[in-house]
């Protein structure tokens, strides 16, 4: 482990997200105990208290990649930029968020790097100087530790799993302003446009509550009694695979194997049977309840907390109790 | 067109996983394995394109012999051959993205198709490797695909939102749920599958980067308590949430 650790710190509409910070952490904690500077590679970004917001998090640099042909997002041109600066560097190792843009990039950066990449690390340990990786595989029905023998190791972290930590209030991080040259690059592909669900909506990835509702919901318009549910608590709502197929709800909004993997602090699922795709999706939540009429639904069985029961009376009662007690 | 669909075999979402005695990977007695759900969005929509266009639909396979139970279900929903690379190992992405580029390269595809995931290693790698070893672009994780004038206009899954994306054919696009309804293989279609030709190459590829040290079971949930019945458990439920969980 030769190089400094660097980091992708990744921003929307201008702003660093929180992953960002999280991803800084992490890096931090392996920088300092090797010795080594961490980096973070940024795109085109103005925030004048760049050097500050960053700094906290431990980052001892900040890169700052410069074109306006990167404002908006091109995996290519995004992995050509920090493959570029990445190279110059030569770090012992990469953190990313797995998040969607985290996803989508690093890949093609590590074919780009010729490295192997691990993928959505949910634990980072350092053993006599070598980096293992925690990861879950079968939707976390089991995980695996893992290695990386390439000359860079490049990981992709969870989304929600490393906490942002500030490392010194008042750490500044050098800043650098790199100019990126694309004259004679034809960009492979380009965002035209982000549509947004809904300004400051949460993504159930990242939702610290999320309320789910399944078959047992019986039709969309039931919908209504999970959404005040999850209002009250400041949660997103959800749902199982069946409820996402009859059409009820979005298929950004299920849960599972063949959904998204989430683990808010609280799910609560409603007439859900607690299918093992089901499961495999939200069993790493860190409380569960359940509500559902029977008693045998193989949900109880991972749910901290059960209420047999009609879910079109015990979630309305639910939803005022919570009102009268957060009046308090 | 011509397509090609890269599909892989994988463990049924059904199964419950067992750890094998050397700890790296999974017992495989007992275990129904399936075409990715994912790359039978992948290949459902390969056929779609091929159905308004015309052209050749071609699935490219890595994997152990029992692969060919996957490539015969993707012949048998449509597609017109398989190319087979037959490989016992467990390979990472990177190495698996290298043996499809070589086949692929030489093929001459207007579109590569992928899965967003396989839901075995639920890597989400494979896709943008093979585009940036092919110097082609790469959108993922798609929720919807227009091809018109050689352009390609996806859109593709964000957190609490959608990006449009725009790329030249060729392309590499993976699927994502939404993108379609993957049909089911007609009886007549089964049979036929039977008869489409299968490619078997062997290629020289070498060992993964990547070392699995252990493999484990996730920690087990605390037993969990049935609160009580009916709207009146609400109470206790709340009570519960405030006092032990210290949610609210
Ligand atoms: C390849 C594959 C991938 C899959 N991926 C996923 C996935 O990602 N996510 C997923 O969720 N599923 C997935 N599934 C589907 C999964 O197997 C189940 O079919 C699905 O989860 C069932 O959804 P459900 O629990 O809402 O419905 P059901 O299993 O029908 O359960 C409905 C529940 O509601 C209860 N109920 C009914 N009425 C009431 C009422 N009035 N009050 C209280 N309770 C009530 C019933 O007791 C029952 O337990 C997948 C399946 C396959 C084959
Ligand atoms: N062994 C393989 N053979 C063919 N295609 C594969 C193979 N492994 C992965 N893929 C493709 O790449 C996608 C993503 O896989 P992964 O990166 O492993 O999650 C899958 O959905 C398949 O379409």
């Amino acid at each position: 482990m030769e190089g400094p650790v660097v980091i992708f710190a990744e921003t929307r509409n201008g702003k660093l997200r929180n992953v960002s910070f999280e991803v800084a952490t992490a890096g931090k904690k392996i920088a300092n105990n090797l010795g080594k500077e961490l980096i973070a590679i940024i795109i085109e970004n103005n925030e004048n208290t760049l050097s500050h917001s960053l700094g906290i998090y431990g980052v001892d640099k900040i890169i700052n990649a410069r074109n306006p042909l990167l404002e908006s997002y091109s995996t290519d041109g995004y992995a050509k930029t920090l493959s570029e600066i990445v190279e110059k560097i030569n770090p012992s190792l990469i953190l990313m968020s797995a998040s969607a843009m985290g996803r989508d990039l690093a890949p093609r950066l590590a074919a780009r790097l010729n490295v192997e990449l691990i993928s959505d690390c949910v634990k980072l340990d350092l053993n006599n100087g070598n980096i293992e990786v925690k990861r879950p595989i079968f939707a976390g029905k089991a995980f695996i530790t893992i290695r990386s023998n390439s000359r860079i190791k490049f990981i992709t972290l969870r989304p929600k799993v490393f906490t942002a930590e500030i490392f010194d209030e008042n750490k500044k991080a050098e800043l650098e302003e790199y100019n990126i040259d694309f004259s004679g690059y034809k960009f492979k592909s380009k965002v035209k446009e982000i549509l947004q669900e809904k300004e400051g909506k949460v993504d159930l990835t990242e939702a610290d509550i999320i309320v789910s509702g399944g078959r047992g919901m019986k039709g969309p318009d039931n919908y209504k009694i999970i959404e005040e549910l999850a209002d009250v608590l400041n949660g997103v709502v959800g749902a199982s695979r069946a409820a996402v197929d009859a059409g009820w709800r979005p298929h950004s909004d299920q849960v599972g194997q063949t959904g998204k993997v989430v683990s808010p602090t609280l799910y609560i699922a409603c007439g859900i049977s607690g299918a093992i795709q089901h499961l495999a999706g939200m069993s790493s939540s860190k409380w569960i309840v359940a509500i559902n009429k029977d008693p045998e639904a193989p949900i109880f069985k991972v749910a901290n907390y059960g209420i047999v029961g009609d879910l079109f009376e015990v979630v309305p009662a639910l939803t005022e109790e919570l009102k009268n007690i957060m009046k308090d | 067109m011509k397509i090609a669909v890269c599909i892989k075999q994988v463990p049924d979402t059904e199964t419950r996983v067992q750890i094998d005695s050397e700890k790296n990977w999974i017992k495989e007695s007992n275990v129904t394995f399936v075409l990715n759900p994912y790359d039978e969005f992948a290949v459902e929509e390969a056929l779609k394109i091929k159905e308004k266009n015309g052209g050749e639909v071609i699935l490219v396979c890595l994997g152990p012999e029992r692969s060919i139970s996957a490539i015969r279900t993707g012949l048998a929903m449509g597609a017109d051959r398989a190319i087979h690379i037959k490989e016992n190992r467990i390979l990472n992405g990177l190495s698996v993205a290298k043996a499809l580029a070589e086949i692929l390269k030489g093929m001459n595809c207007d579109l590569i198709l992928l899965g967003k995931q396989a839901v075995d290693d639920d890597n989400m790698q494979v896709g943008p490797m093979l585009a940036e070893l092919m110097n082609l672009p790469s959108i993922t994780v798609v929720t919807k695909l227009e091809i018109a004038d050689s352009k390609v206009l996806a859109e593709r899954e964000i957190e609490g939102g959608l990006e449009i994306v725009e790329a030249e054919l060729p392309a590499v696009i993976t699927a994502q749920k939404g993108l379609n309804e993957p049909r089911y293989p007609s009886l007549r279609g089964i049979m036929m599958a039977k008869k489409k030709p299968v490619e078997e190459v062997e290629l020289q590829i070498p060992d993964s980067e990547i070392e699995i040290l252990n493999m484990e079971y996730p920690e087990p949930r605390p037993e969990g308590k049935i609160v009580g019945e009916g709207p009146d458990a609400v109470k206790e439920l709340v009570r519960l949430l405030k006092e032990e969980a210290k949610i609210i």
